[in-house]
């Protein structure tokens, strides 16, 4: 397998905040990803620099046979990148039907983008909202907005920065069923903190912690590991945890 | 197929109509120094137009539109005193202010200047082009056989003649038809951009610029264009202006720049026709407030924008449009 996605020594500074520490970090083809990690870890940065929102401090971003690294968002895009963003970004002014057109459109013509976006409106079940406008709705049913406007557009890579925030468990387990669904035609990183949710979707696991990539393995492995558990689930206090991990 | 004709070609349909009226009644019913003064009003509707499609759809707040209109204004003249015809200083007048918005623009956006910056910027330009053209009185300052005259203007900037003929000057009355097709022309190429695909993603850009980014869409270039297609309505605004008045530095005026953005405010952002009505109000009552020469008609302006933010803050035709549907729900 070729590695679709390839960041190395990738580096995001703030000041004095290294928030991305040298990051390795590979996406196969066709993979499904799971990132997790506690708040301030450094995980929607690193997707800031995937995403070209960020111009890393250093490191490189390679896709497929493209250095990235600095690229404008838009261009990245255009490889085939799609992103729902840890703060759902979307179109509130618009309808959300007018929203997922928007997407599909960049892709297709007038007619194809229509019956594009009717398929998606439906995958992501969300027809019966479809005329409202999006500055209107919950937090989740935003959220599954965005989610189809980047399923619309139809990346090959589909990022998705803690995808099932302010879901209902009804709406969480919807949410799962469909990453694995959409992981048949695309590949998928995703950040979650339900490790229901992980444990259902979850093959490779990659733990961010400080900036830093803690371990990376499979998710059983990962879930029992006492370390990931500590600084994780906050079992003891997160500085003792990093003196372990440095020692 | 239906959309299309609610939200586009009916629009199009009325303003035709209401165009072709006002053509009919006006110059048959004005004397002539009142349809002069329509017809100034007319330039100006096409002016807060402009503004109306770049700041209301493109989410763009530029305070320099009068840079575009002072611009037209100055190429129509100094360009038909030199050819003796005005066939040829018509496209000018449109050409180089969408040029001038094109370089301007092509800084602003591909320099990813904030918002603010923006403003500051567009500002700074108009106010140094007024600067510029106001100390442009010696005759060094002559462009072909035109002066610019410094702060006297152009005095003798020509009317339009019939495209071809230089000897077949047209009449007062003829300017005003023009003028009014101008402005409903503008309307609906702003009302055919906004019903096109570029148009849908202008306005997506303007709700989520991040987000429009993200799906692929060069925000720089969609932006820029729409600015430039500005630009161009606003110096077509500063031709029919030169032709009713003459063009002077005023046309750059901080005093215009501030006008266009209340004309926009008060009639309602965010709506085409909405900006055109709140501009001819507003020049109707400011110029009424100046024949009483008791108060400074700025002053009326002033209050007129405090108390429609404070009671209309979303504007005439939006409040206005409000009401209506909420009639006829009951
Ligand atoms: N724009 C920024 N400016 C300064 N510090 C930032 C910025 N963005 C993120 N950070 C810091 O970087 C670190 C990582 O943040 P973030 O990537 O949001 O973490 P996560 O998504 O894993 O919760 C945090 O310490 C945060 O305060
Ligand atoms: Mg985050």
């Amino acid at each position: 397998m070729s590695a679709m996605l390839e960041t190395s020594g990738l580096t995001m500074r703030f000041g004095g905040v290294v928030a991305v520490d040298r990051v390795d970090v590979k996406i196969h083809e066709g993979e499904l990803r799971c990132l997790i990690g506690p708040n301030g870890a450094g995980k929607s940065t690193f997707f800031k620099c995937l995403t070209g929102q960020y111009k890393p401090t250093s490191g490189t971003v390679h896709l497929r046979e493209h250095d990235v690294t600095g690229w404008d968002s838009f261009a990245i895009a255009r490889l085939g990148v799609g992103i729902k963003t840890q703060v759902p970004s979307v179109f509130d002014g618009l309808t959300v039907r007018d929203s997922v057109l928007i997407a599909a459109r960049r892709r297709y013509g007038a007619i194809l983008a229509r019956k594009r976006t009717d398929e998606v409106l439906g995958r992501i079940g969300i027809e019966d909202i479809a005329g409202k406008p999006v500055g209107l709705l919950s937090h989740g049913s935003r959220q599954l907005v965005e989610l189809a406007t980047v399923v619309a557009s139809e990346p090959d890579l589909i990022i998705l920065d803690e995808p099932t925030a302010g879901m209902t468990a009804e709406e969480t387990a919807r949410t799962a069923a469909l990453i694995r669904q959409l992981n048949e035609r695309h590949a998928i990183v995703v950040v979650e903190h339900d490790m229901q949710f992980i444990r259902s979707i979850a093959k490779t696991v990659t733990v961010f912690h400080q900036g830093r990539v803690l371990i990376e393995d499979k998710v059983d492995v990962v879930l029992n590991d006492p370390v990931v558990r500590d600084v994780y689930l906050g079992k003891e206090p997160i500085r003792a945890a990093v003196g372990r991990v440095a020692a | 197929m239906n959309a299309a004709l609610k939200t586009t070609w009916g629009p199009i349909a009325l303003a035709a109509l209401a165009a072709l009226a006002v053509c009919w009644f006006l110059p048959a019913t004005l004397e002539l120094f009142a349809l002069i003064n329509a017809t100034v009003f007319v330039s100006m509707a096409i002016l807060a137009l402009s503004l109306a499609l770049v700041w209301g759809y493109g989410g763009i707040l530029c305070f320099g539109q009068a840079a575009f209109f002072g611009l037209g204004g100055y190429t129509y003249a100094v360009a038909a005193i030199n050819f003796g015809d005005t066939t040829g200083a018509v496209p000018l007048a449109i050409l180089v202010p969408a040029g001038f918005a094109l370089l301007l623009g092509y800084f602003l956006f591909y320099g990813r200047i904030s918002d603010v910056y923006l403003g500051v910027i567009t500002l700074t330009v108009t106010l140094i082009l007024f600067k510029f053209i106001n100390s442009t009185a010696s005759d060094i300052w002559t462009i072909g056989t035109a002066p610019l005259g410094g702060f006297n203007g152009i005095p003798m900037t020509p009317p339009l003649n019939f495209p071809g003929d230089m000897t077949a000057m047209l009449m007062p009355d003829q300017i005003f038809v023009l003028a009014v097709i101008g402005l409903f022309l503008c309307y609906a190429i702003a009302k055919l951009i906004l019903a096109s695909h570029f148009g849908r993603v202008v306005v997506a850009v303007k709700e989520n610029e991040l987000r429009a980014e993200l799906l692929g869409y060069d925000v720089r270039l969609y932006k820029l264009i729409i600015f430039t297609v500005g630009g161009a309505m606003a110096g077509l605004a500063g031709m029919f202006f030169a032709n009713c008045v003459f063009v002077s530095p005023t046309m750059f005026s901080l005093s215009y720049s501030g006008q266009i953005i209340i004309w926009v405010i008060v009639g309602g952002l965010g709506t085409l026709v909405g900006p055109v009505i709140g501009c001819i109000l507003l020049q109707m009552l400011t110029n009424w407030a100046g024949t009483l020469e008791v108060i400074d008609p700025n002053l009326v302006l002033g209050a007129i924008l405090v108390i429609a933010v404070l009671l209309l803050p979303k504007g005439l035709l939006p409040t206005i449009t409000g009401l209506i549907r909420r009639g006829d729900r009951s």
